[in-house]
């Protein structure tokens, strides 16, 4: 009878009708959920099996050897590359696997890539101003107005990644390290629900390390963040849970502590640096 | 609103505050100024001016284009005679029955060619409002369709440049067929009249010119508006950047079409300006070497100012005015020249030299740049 009287309810919309653009659903818990993805490039299987799973509000570090696929589960995550077989779920209402790039970053994924890219020929300010989420189809950029609010939450952005004086500055000019808070900064304006942080630390200063660790750790909670890193003392600094990859598809899974006591995982990867 | 935007701009204004003046000296000049005065400027050099203008137009559309989105369209000649040829075809209507075989409907081409009915396409154009319309839409749609083909599949750089090039190339070839309608190699030409003022006259000349100038103006302040907009530094964005544009939930596709339409209809407007003045078009405006020199223009002038285009595209046809005049077999390589040091020891253009550069204006140095000097 309930059933019926829901369906005669005209007040509301059937799940399956109601646009993909509604909001995140993680009240059935993980934010992201990989399961049994495949993908292969030329017969080789890049990923393999991979079933990952990411909590609302969690922060996870990810490691493996070169080659284990780890920008590949990245790729696979924000549409740019489509896995063989396999699911891929945002919440438990978003199907990643029908959607394309630009839908995926507007539901809220967020990506810095390896190699940080700003845009150079724009200020930090502007940097930010494109990235805040806004409507971003083409007239309504045209005739966008900068408003109070906004240049609030830009403002408070360049606090947060510490950038306030150099708000002006070409992107261009950047430090390395500055750029890659710029990055975050700029994935920060988005309100995204997941960062997936592809090696932020590389190629930065110890000083610069330590502010990028505050600033991950900072995050979550408020955001669901995904850090792929190579530094093994900094995934030690940030880490609550850590999963490590190898051949594409999950070793082990657990604290820092936890996993670098596997057998396994020394024997492929922390074998080599021990 | 954002084309309004550009008027509180100081650039903008001394532009607007230059061409303007410049409009004013020398119709004043042309008109007051006794014929045997050395001060006097002759109606042929008003329409040279004039075609300048319509030079100048379409290098600020390619600027628009390739200066801040990115896209090299060698290419933008189509979009120019488009907009000329359906400028043509509302001349070649009004001709009316004193064309040499005094049809009242038929152009003397298609009499010459044994046609008995006008083609369908050609339908509409003796009203002037259509063919204005036209000016607008056809090299709009063209540019639609194409841009939509191409930036859907994310065809740039290099790729995109031959494509534009083939596109334009294409065209002439079509154009210069007698069965396309469009009167084959020799154009649209012998026009008397535009909307009811004698083509002849000084007064309609000058009146052309002051059309055009004032279109160059609208034309910049569009072109400034959008380049200062938010979408605007999404353009910058999509040039530099375009999978981080991307990622930022921007549709890169759509910003370079809207853009690239934009422009193409701005280089139509600006191709319709030009075909009365010179008094004929034909398909030779849609020769690739045309569009080239068009980016060269933009080149010489600075790239991504806008009013480096306008510097670049009346110097250089100056230039070629001059140089024809005293060797005319040494332009191509007196162009080239001028190119080759302007890349070497001023990849920022004229522009670059006389005013301190724009901060978002300043042309990057993405491959693309480079990419033209090859």
């Amino acid at each position: 009878m309930s059933f019926l009287q829901e369906m005669t309810n005209r007040d509301r919309v059937f799940e399956f009708l109601a646009p993909a653009k509604s909001p995140v659903d993680v009240r059935h818990g993980p934010i992201l959920y990989l399961e049994d993805v495949n993908v292969s490039f030329d017969g080789f299987k890049a990923i393999n099996n991979l079933n990952l799973t990411i909590d609302d509000g969690e922060l996870r570090c990810i490691i493996g050897p070169n080659g284990a696929g780890k920008t590949t589960m990245m790729d696979i995550i924000t549409g740019k590359t489509r896995p063989d077989s396999g699911s891929v779920w945002f919440g438990s209402r978003h199907n990643l696997l029908t959607l394309n790039e630009p839908d995926i970053a507007s539901l809220g994924i967020g990506r810095k890539f390896q190699k940080p890219t700003v845009f150079e020929a724009l200020t930090v300010f502007e940097n930010l101003e494109l990235a805040m989420a806004a409507d971003k189809r083409v007239f309504p950029t045209l005739t966008a107005l900068m408003t109070p609010e906004y240049r609030e939450r830009i403002d408070e952005v360049l606090e947060m990644i510490g950038l306030k004086e150099l708000r002006q500055a070409l992107a261009g000019i950047l430090s390395h390290g500055q750029k890659q808070w710029l990055e975050i900064g700029m994935l920060l304006m988005q309100k995204p629900r997941l960062l997936l942080v592809d090696e932020p630390v590389a190629g930065m200063t110890e000083q610069e390390m330590e502010r990028t660790a505050e600033l991950l750790t900072g995050l979550a909670g408020k955001q669901s963040v995904v850090v792929v890193e190579h530094d093994m003392g900094f995934v030690r600094s940030i880490a609550r849970k850590v999963t490590v990859l190898h051949q594409g598809s999950v070793l082990a899974e657990g604290t820092m502590d936890e996993v670098s006591g596997d057998p396994e995982v020394i024997k492929v990867y922390l074998g080599e640096e021990a | 609103m954002w084309f309004t935007r550009p008027l509180q701009e100081r650039s903008t204004r001394i532009f607007l505050g230059v061409l303007f003046a410049a409009l004013a000296i020398v119709s004043v000049l042309h008109v007051l100024m006794p014929q045997d005065s050395a001060l006097y400027v002759s109606s042929y050099t008003v329409t040279l001016l004039g075609k300048y203008l319509c030079y100048a137009l379409l290098a600020v559309a390619v600027d628009l284009v390739w200066g801040y989105l990115g896209i090299l369209s060698l290419g933008h000649g189509a979009f120019f005679a488009l907009g000329g040829y359906a400028m043509g075809m509302y001349l070649m209507r009004q001709i009316g029955d004193r064309g040499v075989y005094g049809d009242p409907v038929l152009p003397d081409f298609m009499v010459f060619l044994n046609w008995h009915e006008l083609p369908w396409y050609w339908l509409g154009f003796d009203m002037a409002w259509f063919a204005f319309i036209m000016v607008l839409l056809a090299p709009g749609l063209l540019a639609l369709v194409f841009g939509f083909l191409a930036f859907r599949s994310r065809v740039t750089g290099v790729y995109l440049s031959i494509i534009t090039q083939a596109l334009t190339f294409a065209l002439m070839l079509a154009f210069f067929r007698n069965e396309m309608g469009f009167g084959g190699n020799n154009g649209l030409t012998d026009f008397k009249d535009i909307l009811g003022f004698d083509l002849r006259t000084d007064a309609t000349r000058l009146g052309l010119f002051i059309a055009t100038g004032i279109a160059l103006a609208i034309g910049y302040v569009i072109c400034r508006g959008i380049v200062t907009s938010k979408l605007g530094r999404v353009s910058i964005a999509c040039r530099d950047a375009e999978a981080r544009t991307r990622f930022l939930g921007y549709r890169v596709e759509r910003v370079q079409l809207f853009v690239f339409v934009v422009s193409a209809m701005l280089a139509g407007v600006a191709g319709a300006l030009y075909v009365p003045q010179v008094g004929i078009i034909n398909p030779g405006e849609f020769s690739p070497l045309f569009s080239i020199e068009v980016v060269v223009w933009v080149a010489l002038g600075g790239r991504a100012t806008l009013y480096g285009a306008v510097i670049g595209a009346i110097l250089v046809n100056y230039g070629k005015t001059v140089f024809t005049g005293i060797m005319p077999d040494a332009w191509l390589f007196a162009l080239g020249g001028l190119f080759v040091l302007v890349t070497v020891f001023l990849p920022k253009g004229i522009a670059g030299l006389v005013f301190k550069p724009g901060k978002a204006g300043g042309p990057s140095n993405t491959p693309s740049a480079q990419e033209t000097a090859a």
